[in-house]
């Protein structure tokens, strides 16, 4: 595997993980490429989520690293992470069920807006071209994802699968450039999942590198660029979906020995 | 004494009104509560003492300095919006492992802390204060009206109307919205939750010095008030459903009728014992609250 630039846009430096005793991430050093679909998989409890976890800051790192496009992202707060760029959806669909569909993305996109907490965002709608920015590029992403026509349901009266479409709405609102997505096709149908499969394909198109984690092989070998397999917390293979399919380590790994 | 065969028409409408001017200080104290829950889960004790601060400075204000109302006004709620700040800066915010219990411990202490500063400030005197418009009644129906209790209603429906306004229809009350609803995937959209609760403390202390300024000219303020005030208020947000600030004005106000209808009916003593009555009802019968059942969790949220 050798190291050019466009491999090393998200880079994980023996990175480790310990619950109690437990070794949740084991000195995992991996890289994900700019512009491209990296899925992350391996079998249940693998530390996959924790990964996750550790890069958008929610969990902090036991030691190693971790860098985007060479800034180091571990201590650093969810929200600050985010305002780097780094948008993310959950394995459990977590959306504001009481605000409506447009009200969950533009609460996505404040980060966008400039008023922060400034006097500003306390004027009237009407009066705040800013608002109306923040409303209409909401509505961009809601159109995308196919959610137009449903901007002023509440979030929590929408199916699952519209749900999840939701998340990476919001999550695209921020203008991510790179979107970390936890089984995105967990719970949805099959053909909830084909459209699932064209929209992340899309958002790649928009030249944004996505990671996903995602129990949905025929998902997972039909969009990924590259593959890498954990298991114990440890890296056991990686490469091109193809590769992966015929590594006997990884049919190991899901099969048992 | 009054036999309760000779209640008149006037007699019920004097009551509702006294039971409305106080329930509309219940309500906002209950307001208050709920905004520092919603952010942070806890119960902050200290939400009395804000009325108390808001009530004592306004007096020091208008009475000993007779600087105008509306100045003395926009002073008091500042000074508390910034003491409710600095209450989450200095004593919510540094702590390592904020637990819920932690953080209601840290609170009782602080409202003790406010209770002296107080007392070494204001003394153990109850202050009079001059209404906002006048002190002569006015006939209402038969039953009297202080001109004090509209300026306590016409604040509460603005306070609401501003409520409302800044959670539904500004960026920075969306943002605090979907950080009580979903801490996690808010702090994932970039929104930073400990300014949230920040700004929750500010907005209760605001709300709670208001409620203080409103009904000083009518119970005359102490020191001392806060924990009653807050008890009452506390008990018109678990009636409302915790959390749910439009349960807790309605609440409050039902609370506050309940209490004058009982004051008037069976004894004045009892007025203070019956809130507390109702507040342990509800603990014990409903405590998600007359407006805390599944249907009503969509206007949950503040």
């Amino acid at each position: 595997m050798t190291d050019n630039p466009t491999r090393s846009f998200i880079v994980l430096d023996r990175l480790r993980k310990e619950f109690g005793g437990v070794v949740a991430v084991n000195d995992l050093s991996l890289n994900f490429a700019k512009g491209q679909i990296s899925a992350l998989i391996g079998p249940n409890g693998a530390g996959k989520t924790t990964v996750f976890n550790l890069i958008t800051g929610f969990l902090p790192p036991t030691s190693g690293s971790i860098t985007l496009n060479g800034v180091n992202l571990s201590g650093k707060k969810p929200h600050r992470i985010a305002s780097m760029g780094v948008g993310r959806t959950f394995q459990n669909v977590q959306v504001f069920p009481a605000m409506t569909v447009l009200e969950n993305v533009m609460v996505g996109r404040h980060l966008r807006s400039r008023c922060g907490m400034a006097v500003s965002c306390l004027l009237p709608q009407a009066l705040r071209p800013e608002e109306k920015r923040i409303r209409e590029a909401s509505m961009v992403w809601l159109e995308a994802v196919g959610l137009k026509d449903q901007a002023d349901r509440t979030a929590g009266s929408l199916p699952l699968g519209s749900q999840r479409m939701l998340e990476i709405a919001r999550a695209m609102a921020l203008e991510p450039s790179v979107l970390f997505l936890d089984e995105p096709a967990s719970g949805l149908n099959a053909r909830e999942t084909a459209g699932m499969g064209d929209l992340i394909v899309k958002i790649k198109a928009m030249g944004i590198t996505i990671i996903l984690v995602e129990h949905d092989m025929e998902l997972v070998m039909d969009i990924s660029d590259n593959v890498a397999v954990v298991n114990f917390g440890s890296l056991i293979a990686e490469g091109t979906p193809k590769d992966i399919q015929a590594n006997p380590d990884v049919i190991n790994a899901y099969l048992g020995a | 004494m009054m036999e309760p065969s000779s209640v008149s028409f006037s007699d019920i409408l004097q009551y509702i009104i006294m039971g409305v001017q106080s329930g509309c200080i219940y309500a906002l104290v209950a307001m208050g509560f709920n905004m520092i829950y919603n952010a942070t889960g806890i119960i902050n004790f200290a939400q009395g003492e804000f009325v108390v601060l808001g009530g004592l400075l306004m007096v020091s204000l208008t009475m000993t300095l007779n600087l105008p109302i509306p100045l003395s006004f926009a002073a008091t709620t500042l000074a508390v919006t910034a003491a409710g700040v600095a209450m989450e800066r200095f004593t919510i915010n540094p702590v390592k492992n904020p637990t819920v219990l932690r953080l209601i411990i840290i609170t009782i202490a602080v409202s003790i802390i406010v209770k002296g500063a107080a007392m070494g400030i204001w003394g153990k005197n109850s202050y009079f204060m001059r209404h906002f418009s006048g002190s002569e009644p006015l006939d209402f129906l038969g039953a009297s009206l202080l001109p004090q209790t509209l300026w306590i209603v016409g604040t509460l429906v603005l306070i609401v109307a501003a409520y409302i306004y800044f959670f539904n229809h500004t960026m920075t009350g969306k943002c605090m919205r979907a950080c009580a609803i979903n801490r996690d995937a808010a702090r994932l959209s970039g929104i930073n939750d400990r300014r949230m609760v920040m700004l929750s403390f500010a907005l209760s202390a605001g709300i709670g010095a208001i409620a203080g300024i409103i009904i000083t000219p009518i119970i005359q303020m102490d020191y001392a008030r806060g924990a009653l005030l807050g008890i009452k208020g506390f008990g018109a947000a678990v009636l409302g459903g915790l959390g749910n600030s439009m349960g807790a004005i309605i609440a409050g106000i039902l609370l506050g009728v309940l209490e004058a209808a009982s004051a008037g009916l069976i004894s004045s003593h009892y007025m203070d014992a019956i809130a507390l009555f109702i507040l342990l009802l509800v603990l014990f019968v409903r405590p998600s609250g007359i407006f805390g059942s599944s249907a009503a969790m969509r206007l949950k949220e503040f």
